[in-house]
């Protein structure tokens, strides 16, 4: 079950890379610090209907909803806002020029939240009100429970994601994103406005990440600006090992690694007899990223990608 | 008499660093005045002088002036050290990002080989996994410079073991995995405490032996009686500044010789650098190899130097210093990667912390401006802790509005920088 919750979240911040790649080629970078500011987006607000006294008498799950959706929102206009300072300036560099700027971005986000945060609440490691109604246990059997705000994290991946699928594959918007990762020069000669469909793009990438931060927040309970990192680099594991570009990849990947990663977390040390325990899980994502790379690099679901020079 | 006169030129740069001297010497606790002496060595590289003026001001100033003041206010002397350890760390990523084009995100990992080497056999540590048989540990300090060497050989080893997988990977993937690998070590490093307690996990290693005083018998003959306080310092400034001007000598060599022209080519277009005959993969293992050597070699003196360490002196945030000190300085310039070494350190050590101490002296001089009072600023607002927003604005700008760097390499200041790349139409 926390290989599950672990395996939708890493996939809803997989979308934000792969999505970004499919449209730019880029590495975004600055994403894992988009989906921190998603969850310190989420706790503010809990703590400051706390602060009010409204948490209480609300309910929890429209609580749920709005932080979720306030996630969604700051996230993404964020991301498009990354976009169009430290990105869109450099489109058509050399490829690594942007990847530096994306790093850099990265760096950035980090502290100004880390400022910002210490100059408001005098702390930035900041927790999350926990909820009684989410702590609950549903109990199958003997052995086998799990708590109610796993279902819900799951249950709202689920339907970000089918959200996502929809609209990428059923409508215009989701066409014209599809030309542009295509070809963008014979996109833009089909009438189809190539700036704003890859602004489009950052900002759904980015609602998808912070979505996955405040659902990371309710789940773990804690957050603090260097949360984003770890789980932005497995995150992107899980977008390459699906295939980078490919949204089904993506999902596919995110819940491959969680699994992988929730069943190296536990057997790890049973099977190597004490030798290596849980604290090498990171390096078992690493690990499988660079095999990944080495002998598949188009994924598990991807297409062949053109080599250019 | 025209400013290009070499006599004026000379009279000139000549009494600026003699001026900054004085300065330092009057004013130790200034600053402002240790930053005028630094600026005052960018006097020797702008200025039309002919390179055995330019070699002599850089040997005065270096060799004998900065000890003085270094000896004078020690702390001038950690600054120096650290500007000089970050040179070099710098000069070796510039030949792995700059000259080959090969982004190396962990580029640290190769330092923290280097500093555990010598740290684990210079200390009691590895009498815990090592039986005795072998010898009692710590090593006594003369192993130091034959660790010296051998830092530069594992690091180099390791720079291989890690290229020969990723070779194949586009830039951006080689990034995200050179990524990988460097938290990989720092993880090993902090775990690696069992089931053998090779590197002491989390809690680091300490004490580390410092390399033996063989002068001292020296000194003492000529009369010379030194405490181990003003020595050592002394003695790492000179360490670290003779390996800087190997390294910068190598680094010349290297970019003027075959090997150089063939990363170049890499860099520019892989496929046509292979089909005019480079080999692509040897090319490239040289490139790891010959950046992390540098590393693994300060590595080994970084650990000597601080008789301390711990894995977290060798974080992400490190990696992405030296990167920002190469993209600052210019990419493949080996001037520029001295330069941005230097502004980079010297801005976190000296320009942060000072201002922090003066928010500091503000706070507690209860002025009060447009009604607000200064006691009331808030004590988190401490730019020296913001390191990583200075890293990544000094990427953000440098990328948009500057890519060659403050001192671009010869051959990028001969072509357009932008367009050179057939990338993505816009």
């Amino acid at each position: 079950m926390d290989g599950l919750v672990l395996g939708f979240m890493y996939a809803l911040i997989a979308l934000g890379y792969t999505m970004v790649y499919g449209v730019l080629e880029l590495i975004n970078f600055a994403h894992s610090e988009i989906f921190m500011v998603g969850g310190f987006v989420g706790v503010e607000i809990l703590l400051s209907l706390k602060a009010v006294g409204f948490l209480d008498p609300l309910n929890p799950f429209v609580v749920l909803l709005l932080i979720v959706l306030a996630g969604m929102a700051v996230s993404g206009l964020l991301a498009v806002l990354v976009e169009r300072v430290a990105y869109r300036p450099l489109r058509g560099a050399p490829r690594l020029i942007p990847l530096i700027s994306a790093i850099g971005v990265s760096f950035f986000l980090q502290d100004a939240v880390r400022l910002g945060e210490s100059l408001w609440r005098n702390a930035f490691y900041l927790t999350y009100p926990s909820f009684a109604a989410f702590n609950r246990r549903i109990e199958l059997g003997e052995t086998v429970d799990f708590s109610v705000k796993s279902v819900l994290v799951i249950a709202a991946s689920l339907l970000v994601l089918f959200a996502l699928q929809f609209l990428v594959n059923r409508t215009k918007l989701g066409k014209a994103i599809r030309a542009v990762a295509e070809d963008q020069a014979t996109a833009s000669l089909m009438g189809i406005n190539v700036n704003r469909i890859i602004s489009l793009t950052f900002l759904i990438g980015g609602a998808m990440g912070g979505a996955a931060g405040v659902l990371f927040g309710v789940q773990y309970n804690t957050i603090n600006p260097f949360t984003g990192f770890i789980p932005g680099i497995k995150a992107f594991t899980a977008a390459v090992l699906g295939g980078i570009g490919n949204i089904p990849g993506a999902m596919v990947g995110g819940l491959v690694l969680g699994l992988l990663e929730a069943f190296a977390a536990s057997y790890l040390s049973l099977f190597t007899g004490g030798a290596f325990g849980a604290e090498y899980k990171d390096i078992f994502a690493f690990s499988i990223l660079i095999l990944i790379l080495i002998f598949r690099p188009r994924g598990l679901l991807g297409e062949v990608v053109r080599e250019r020079a | 008499m025209g400013w290009r006169n070499p006599v004026v030129v000379n009279l000139l740069v000549f009494g600026l660093i003699a001026g900054s001297t004085v300065l330092v010497w009057a004013v130790p606790r200034s600053i402002l005045a240790f930053m005028t002496f630094q600026a005052s060595l960018l006097a020797v590289y702008y200025p039309p002088l002919s390179t055995r003026a330019r070699m002599t001001y850089a040997a005065l100033a270096l060799g004998l002036l900065m000890p003085v003041l270094g000896t004078h206010n020690g702390y001038y002397m950690e600054v120096a050290i650290q500007v000089g350890i970050f040179v070099a760390l710098a000069l070796g990523l510039n030949i792995v990002v700059g000259l080959a084009g090969l982004l190396d995100l962990g580029y640290v990992a190769f330092y923290a080989v280097g500093a555990y080497l010598w740290a684990v056999f210079g200390s009691p540590q590895a009498g815990k996994f090592v039986s005795a048989a072998f010898g009692a540990f710590p090593l006594s300090p003369g192993w130091f410079f034959l660790f010296l060497a051998l830092g530069v050989l594992v690091a180099a080893v390791t720079g291989v073991l890690l290229g020969l997988p990723v070779l194949r990977l586009r830039g951006d993937y080689l990034a995200i995995v050179t990524l990988g690998f460097g938290e990989v070590i720092r993880v090993l490093a902090n775990n690696l405490d069992k089931p053998w307690n090779i590197t002491n996990g989390p809690k680091g290693i300490t004490p580390i032996q410092r390399p033996p005083l063989f002068f001292e018998p020296l000194l003492r003959a000529v009369g010379i009686e030194a405490s181990a306080f003003i020595l050592y310092p002394l003695y790492f400034y000179f360490l670290v500044l003779g390996v800087v001007v190997v390294v910068i000598l190598v680094n010349q060599r290297l970019e003027h010789s075959h090997v150089g022209r063939a990363w170049e080519a890499i860099r520019e277009d892989e496929i046509a650098a292979q089909a005019m005959g480079v080999p692509l993969v040897r090319m490239k293992l040289l490139a790891f190899a010959a950046g992390a050597s540098f590393a693994g070699i300060m590595g080994v003196i970084f650990s000597a130097k601080q008789l301390f360490i711990n894995p977290e002196s060798f974080t992400f945030l490190e990696s992405i210093g030296v990167l920002a000190m190469v993209i600052l300085g210019g990419m493949g310039s080996i001037p520029g990667a001295i330069m941005g070494a230097s502004v980079v350190t010297i801005l976190n050590l000296q320009v942060l912390k000072g201002i922090s101490l003066w928010l500091n002296d503000l706070r507690n001089a209860g002025i009060t401006i447009l009604g607000y009072d200064l006691a009331n600023l808030p004590s988190q607002f401490e730019p020296a802790k913001y390191e990583r927003m200075v890293f990544g604005i000094i990427l953000i700008l440098m990328m948009i509005y500057r890519p060659e760097g403050i001192i671009p390499a010869r051959r990028r200041r001969l072509e357009a920088f932008h367009g050179t790349d057939e990338g993505s139409p816009s």
